[in-house]
């Protein structure tokens, strides 16, 4: 009896289980995101081209160019963006955070389309940076307006400053598009176009997004502590506003960087937080890696089904997540509807 | 011990506290009593370095507070906020095991120290069977008694809390003044509560500071403080002082606004 209380403080078999198969799945995703699309490639083909690549084998050179950057670019954005949502939703103890909803999608986007506009040819490294600052922004302005409103934060607030914010800078990025005549290549972004990465985008992105995953897990367990209330954080010795500081930076990084490469992404964010902590409890050491796994499977597997519902078309990934995203953000709102008042 | 040097608190350009100087004695239990508003929980805030004050100091055992590492202080000094929240489906054993945080390093792996540190809190507030409950579907009482077991697995000489009785009835308020005493009389904890009940303060606290307007208007003994005109100036209303024919101690029967008071009321009327 004496252990069991103790040892019950969380779930770290189930983590480790979920961890270990959502692995398996994301290798197994892959290999499957690699070998259906317009052209159907075998399996065993995919292996020979990552083995011995033969650059004279249009299948191969399909694989190496166009399919492997874009699976290992769904697993990173995917694990990106629900790390990003787990991060908000523990900080800002708010059910509904998600980058998406909290405008930090819309603000990235719409610096992506300043750029496109007014300095083409910009080097990708630098539309990073600017993705990243339009986020920072665009949180900038949502909480800015939430926190004004008599009564201050709360959760159903921050998400309707979110929505209005988002609603604002998505108008502002379509005007740019259509203004600029650039609306076919940021069609491509508002819709989640992973199809289109490349591996010199790559190759910039995944340092960034590297880093932030590994700072959001050494800042895990701090995020936990925070998502007791500032009041009890600060009581137990923590240095709230340092830890704040550290998650709102990770958090700008994982959604900017994304958006820049696959475009504003919604509800993977808010959804898959909600999943892992359904299997493993309300401790982000394991919130926050579960979250990175399940993130990466999920986004692999809806691009795989984005391929196959109307092939050779793709349907748009971003519609996909908002059919299930939309009515689990209704279940949630819901759910929580004393509290989040 | 903890006392205030020339205490200025503001929230934005509203002072709120002006010059304070309180003493809290050690070893004992001592309430913070006044009116909505008068700043009671600000000052127990800041005592417990959750807020900065504009200017002057909060000493604990000599040293200014706020100056301190504040995982030191955690050491020394735990603080249960006024109406707390647990993370939906988060346990009473979780919530109680975050108590050792100032004691963990690095990402915070149990020893048995901690166990058993954890245990003893849960036992001691008497939650062992509800451990492994949700605290969000406990009841009032229970899970202010379970914020309680978190606190006191910090383990601290002090322990500060902020109206632990608000919400609560009858039964769980005595409930969790009886677990204070208890405390305090077994383990010499030193403990500051803002309460509302001014009979509640003086059947349990050794040691009672009326606040007005951010100031202190009367600090002692509950006999010393628990008199009419003390009473009326805090609240604003008059009242009858008498003995418990129990305890012997001073209990509070209020009979009308004062007449301040009372025009202030008609005039808003």
């Amino acid at each position: 009896m004496k252990n069991d209380t103790v040892n019950q403080y969380s779930r770290p078999w189930i983590a480790i289980t979920v961890i270990v198969i959502g692995i398996f799945a994301i290798v197994f995703g892959i290999a499957l995101s690699i070998s259906v699309g317009a052209a159907n490639i075998q399996l065993s083909t995919v292996w020979e081209a990552l083995v011995h690549y033969n650059p004279n084998r249009t299948e191969h050179a399909i694989i190496q160019d166009l399919r492997l950057p874009r699976s290992l670019a769904d697993v990173l954005v995917g694990a990106s963006f629900a790390v990003a949502g787990a991060i908000m939703q523990g900080m800002t103890r708010n059910p509904l955070a998600d980058a998406g909803l909290l405008g930090l999608n819309a603000g990235a986007t719409l610096m992506v389309a300043v750029c496109f506009a007014f300095l083409p040819g910009l080097s990708y490294n630098s539309l990073i940076l600017f993705s990243f600052l339009g986020a920072a922004v665009a949180a900038g302005l949502v909480y800015g307006i939430s926190s004004l409103a008599r009564g201050g934060l709360t959760p159903v607030r921050l998400v309707l400053a979110g929505a209005a914010v988002s609603a604002l800078l998505t108008a502002l990025s379509e005007g740019i598009a259509i203004h600029f005549q650039l609306s076919q290549e940021l069609a491509f972004w508002y819709a989640g176009g992973v199809a289109g990465v490349k591996w010199s985008q790559l190759k910039v992105m995944t340092p960034w997004l590297v880093v932030a995953l590994v700072g959001s897990l050494l800042l895990s367990r701090s995020i936990t502590l925070l998502s007791l209330g500032d009041e009890v954080a600060t009581g137990l010795g923590q240095k709230t506003g340092l830890v704040k500081m550290l998650g709102m930076i990770i958090v700008l990084l994982l959604a900017g960087v994304s958006v820049s490469a696959v475009g504003p992404i919604g509800f993977i964010g808010l959804v898959v937080p909600h999943i892992a902590r359904f299997f493993v409890g309300v401790d982000y050491r394991w919130i926050i890696p579960c979250s990175a796994v399940l993130g990466g499977g999920f986004m692999i597997m809806a691009d795989i089904g984005a391929r196959m519902i109307n092939p050779p078309y793709e349907t748009p990934i971003g519609v996909l997540f908002a059919l299930i995203g939309v009515p689990f953000f209704l279940y949630v709102a819901r759910k929580g509807r004393r509290e989040l008042s | 011990m903890i006392v205030t040097e020339n205490l200025d608190i503001a929230y934005d350009q509203m002072v709120i506290v002006k010059q304070l100087n309180i003493e809290i004695p050690s070893h004992k239990i001592t309430a913070l009593v006044g009116a909505n508003g008068s700043g009671k929980s600000t000052i127990l805030k800041t005592m417990a370095r959750l807020l900065k004050p504009k200017s002057g100091h909060v000493l604990l055992d000599g040293k200014a507070i706020h100056q301190l590492r504040t995982k030191e202080v955690a050491k020394q000094l735990a603080i249960l906020p006024q109406n707390p929240t647990a993370p939906e489906g988060m346990t009473v054993t979780d919530l109680v095991t975050y108590g050792r945080f100032p004691h963990q390093r690095g990402f915070g792996s149990l020893t048995k120290q901690d166990k058993e540190v954890i245990e003893w809190a849960i036992e001691a507030t008497g939650m062992k069977e509800f451990a492994h409950r949700p605290v969000d579907q406990l009841s009032g009482g229970q899970r202010q008694r379970a914020w309680i077991a978190m606190a006191l697995a910090q383990e601290t000489p002090i322990l500060f809390l902020d109206e632990p009785t608000t919400f609560l009835d009858m039964a769980h308020q005595l409930e969790v003044l009886n677990l204070l005493e208890e405390l305090h009389e077994k383990e010499r904890r030193t403990i500051v509560m803002v309460v509302h009940d001014l009979n509640h303060a003086s059947r349990y606290a050794h040691h009672m500071i009326a606040i007005k307007k951010g100031t202190v208007v009367k600090a002692g003994t509950p006999m010393e403080v628990m008199q009419p005109h003390i009473i009326e100036e805090v609240f604003g209303i008059q009242c009858d002082i008498i003995r418990d024919p129990r305890t012997g101690l001073p209990l509070c029967l209020p009979y009308a606004l004062s007449r301040s008071k009372k025009e202030q009321v008609h005039h808003i009327g």
